[in-house]
């Protein structure tokens, strides 16, 4: 399942997980067969809602409807929902705190045949910005599936960001999925590489090659961006002195921004942060070029590793 | 079908909450009169004989649920809600206050009675169109109503949530539209005209009563009128005069927001103490 699209793996677990929860109801702007809430919708057509391309009114009608005791996953591209939803989403999902799933779909590069309009570069700046808000970025597909009855029964907004490629497997089949609880996949003393969503697997292959360079490098999954794990962050910090970020986001806002205030609170350290340096990516033939083209390829998880290495052990070397 | 003395104790009401309303807004030196004073027939009607609610349990599942779309008049809101029991009156008095639950815009998770938080324009009616969804899939009998300001419906997602209402024919839902022609800025026909407001509606689909929003016969009636139509929403297009019975605010625009002093209180209080049902529209 670790190699099936995440998209795939959500929107068949979300159909799979309507036939146990009577109270969940799903809506799509007009993108149900592209974020795959349609598999849901047909099996469930009364408990689906297609409102036409109006995100702003979806997550309306999607606050309404968990008003009323529904549970909503309100589905849409990432880029769309948090943009032109964002007035909707901060004022009636987290200020009225509506228990209102927002499953972002074709989140960071992942649409990369249509370019930036459609890339989602910032949104995990703006939705960890937000008080209430908890926000999700599973690793791979199977993961994705398995998010979805943990976010359903959890009780208040949750942002879910789902990719439309797959992505590389994280190996986490066998470990316990909770919100707020980071995913240590790989022990290392050297150095910890942090990782959310499709840089999960790649950091995981940037530890092997640091390993042939003699670095061991620890990777931590951080699935949860909010409410970050900052005592997880935290032992990182102390027990291997340097720390990398990576994430198929703008190094503006995201995990990285996260990490860097946690451990300016907590305990500093050298922090080097993988993903888009503030700049718009391009259409490219395929997913994995296109990240590998804006810096966020397993050789640049590598050379972040070496460089935040470097910078604490020079740190040391100053003590 | 409505009593003479029916209708007589809800204009009374309504002339209280007018001035629950300016006497709220002057104490806290903050607010909306205007558009407090131009709904208070349509808020009366609602909270005092329309509506199903118990205040006594503010969640009863079975409850009619009401959304004040323009959350600016929240005065009006708090007003209505004190007086038919869901919290002191007393509490009115401290509206503002950093440790009142009374907040400038009406907040669910504070008040008791508030369906849904609102102060930015435009959510009601589709969040309207969600509860309506919700309560069809139950097989319940309660309605929702959503009271609209005129000025809102220059935002997009009133006609969003215009279209979704008309697209699953949600005839539990009804929209009641203050229509007193008055924004912050100007005349709405002036700021982005709304004309032809009715036709729009019928586009939209939707079934459309128009009436003169400070006549309580006509307001009842239409609001009996919506619950009786099974072939979709409906909205009442309720022409009202923002300002309404007091003679230097109605239909000026600068009395959108704008606070009264000592001396217009008082002038404000004693023309709307006039004895009632002398001006019955």
């Amino acid at each position: 399942m670790g190699e099936l699209a995440m998209r795939e793996a959500y929107g068949r677990a979300l159909a799979e997980y309507g036939t146990s929860n009577p109270k969940l109801v799903v809506l799509d702007p007009d993108t149900s067969s592209s974020t795959l809430s349609c598999y849901f919708a047909q099996r469930f057509p009364e408990r689906f809602f297609n409102v036409g391309i109006a995100e702003p009114c979806m997550v309306d009608i999607a606050v309404g409807l968990a008003l009323a005791g529904k549970v909503p996953f309100a589905n849409a591209f990432a880029a769309l929902l948090s943009f032109r939803a964002m007035e909707q989403i901060r004022t009636c999902v987290c200020y009225a705190r509506t228990n209102v799933k927002l499953v972002a779909g074709y989140a960071g590069v992942s649409d990369y045949k249509d370019g930036p309009t459609h890339h989602a570069i910032t949104d995990i700046a703006t939705m960890r910005a937000l008080p209430e808000m908890t926000v999700i970025v599973p690793g791979d597909g199977a993961e994705a599936a398995r998010w979805v009855p943990i976010i359903a029964e959890y009780d208040g907004p949750v942002y879910l960001r789902i990719n439309r490629a797959g992505a590389l497997p994280t190996h986490n089949a066998g470990l316990p999925l909770q919100i707020g609880k980071g995913l240590t996949l790989r022990p290392g003393r050297d150095v910890t590489i942090v990782a959310a969503g499709t840089l999960v697997g790649r950091s995981l292959l940037a530890a092997e090659e640091l390993a042939a360079l003699g670095l061991d490098a620890r990777v931590i999954e951080m699935h949860t961006i909010k409410p970050l794990d900052v005592e997880l962050v935290a032992q990182a910090a102390e027990e291997t002195g340097a720390l990398v970020s990576a994430e198929e986001h703008s190094i503006v806002g995201g995990l990285g921004s996260a990490l860097a205030e946690a451990l300016a609170d907590c305990h500093p350290a050298p922090l080097e942060r993988v993903g888009l340096r503030d700049t718009f990516a391009r259409t490219a033939p395929d997913p994995e070029s296109l990240m590998d083209a804006f810096g966020m390829g397993v050789a640049d998880i590598v050379a972040a590793a070496r460089r935040a290495a470097a910078r604490c052990a020079a740190a040391r070397k100053r003590k | 079908m409505y009593s003479e003395a029916t209708l007589q104790q809800l204009e009374e009401i309504a002339c209280q909450l007018r001035i629950d309303s300016l006497e709220m807004i002057y104490r806290r030196q903050a607010g909306h009169p205007g558009w407090s004073l131009s709904a208070a027939e349509i808020m009366a009607a609602l909270f005092f004989n329309k509506l199903r609610l118990d205040p006594a349990r503010p969640d009863w599942p079975e409850r009619d649920r009401f959304i004040l779309s323009k959350g600016h008049a929240s005065a009006i809101l708090y007003a209505a809600l004190a007086r038919r029991g869901f919290f002191p009156s007393s509490d009115l008095a401290g509206w503002g206050q950093l440790d009142c639950h009374l907040q400038g815009h009406p907040d669910r998770l504070k008040t008791h009675g508030v369906e849904m938080s609102t102060g930015i324009l435009g959510h009601g009616l589709p969040i309207g169109v969600g509860l309506a969804l919700a309560a069809r899939l139950d097989g319940a009998a309660h309605r929702v109503y959503v009271v609209l300001g005129d000025g809102e419906c220059q935002a997009g997602v009133i006609w969003e949530g215009a279209m979704a209402a008309a697209k699953f024919q949600l005839a539990n839902l009804t929209a009641i539209l203050d229509y007193n022609d008055v924004q912050l800025d100007g005349p709405v026909h002036e700021i982005m005209p709304l004309e032809p407001l009715a036709a729009k509606w019928r586009a939209f689909n939707w079934n459309v009563i128009e009436i003169n929003g400070h006549n309580l016969r006509q307001v009842l009636e239409a609001l009996d009128l919506a619950a009786e139509t099974h072939n979709g929403p409906t909205v009442i297009i309720a022409h009202t005069t923002k300002g309404k019975g007091v003679s230097f605010m109605e239909n000026r625009s600068q009395w959108h927001g704008v606070p009264p002093t000592a001396a217009q209180l008082e002038q404000a209080l004693g023309e709307l103490r006039r004895p009632a049902g002398a001006g019955r529209n």
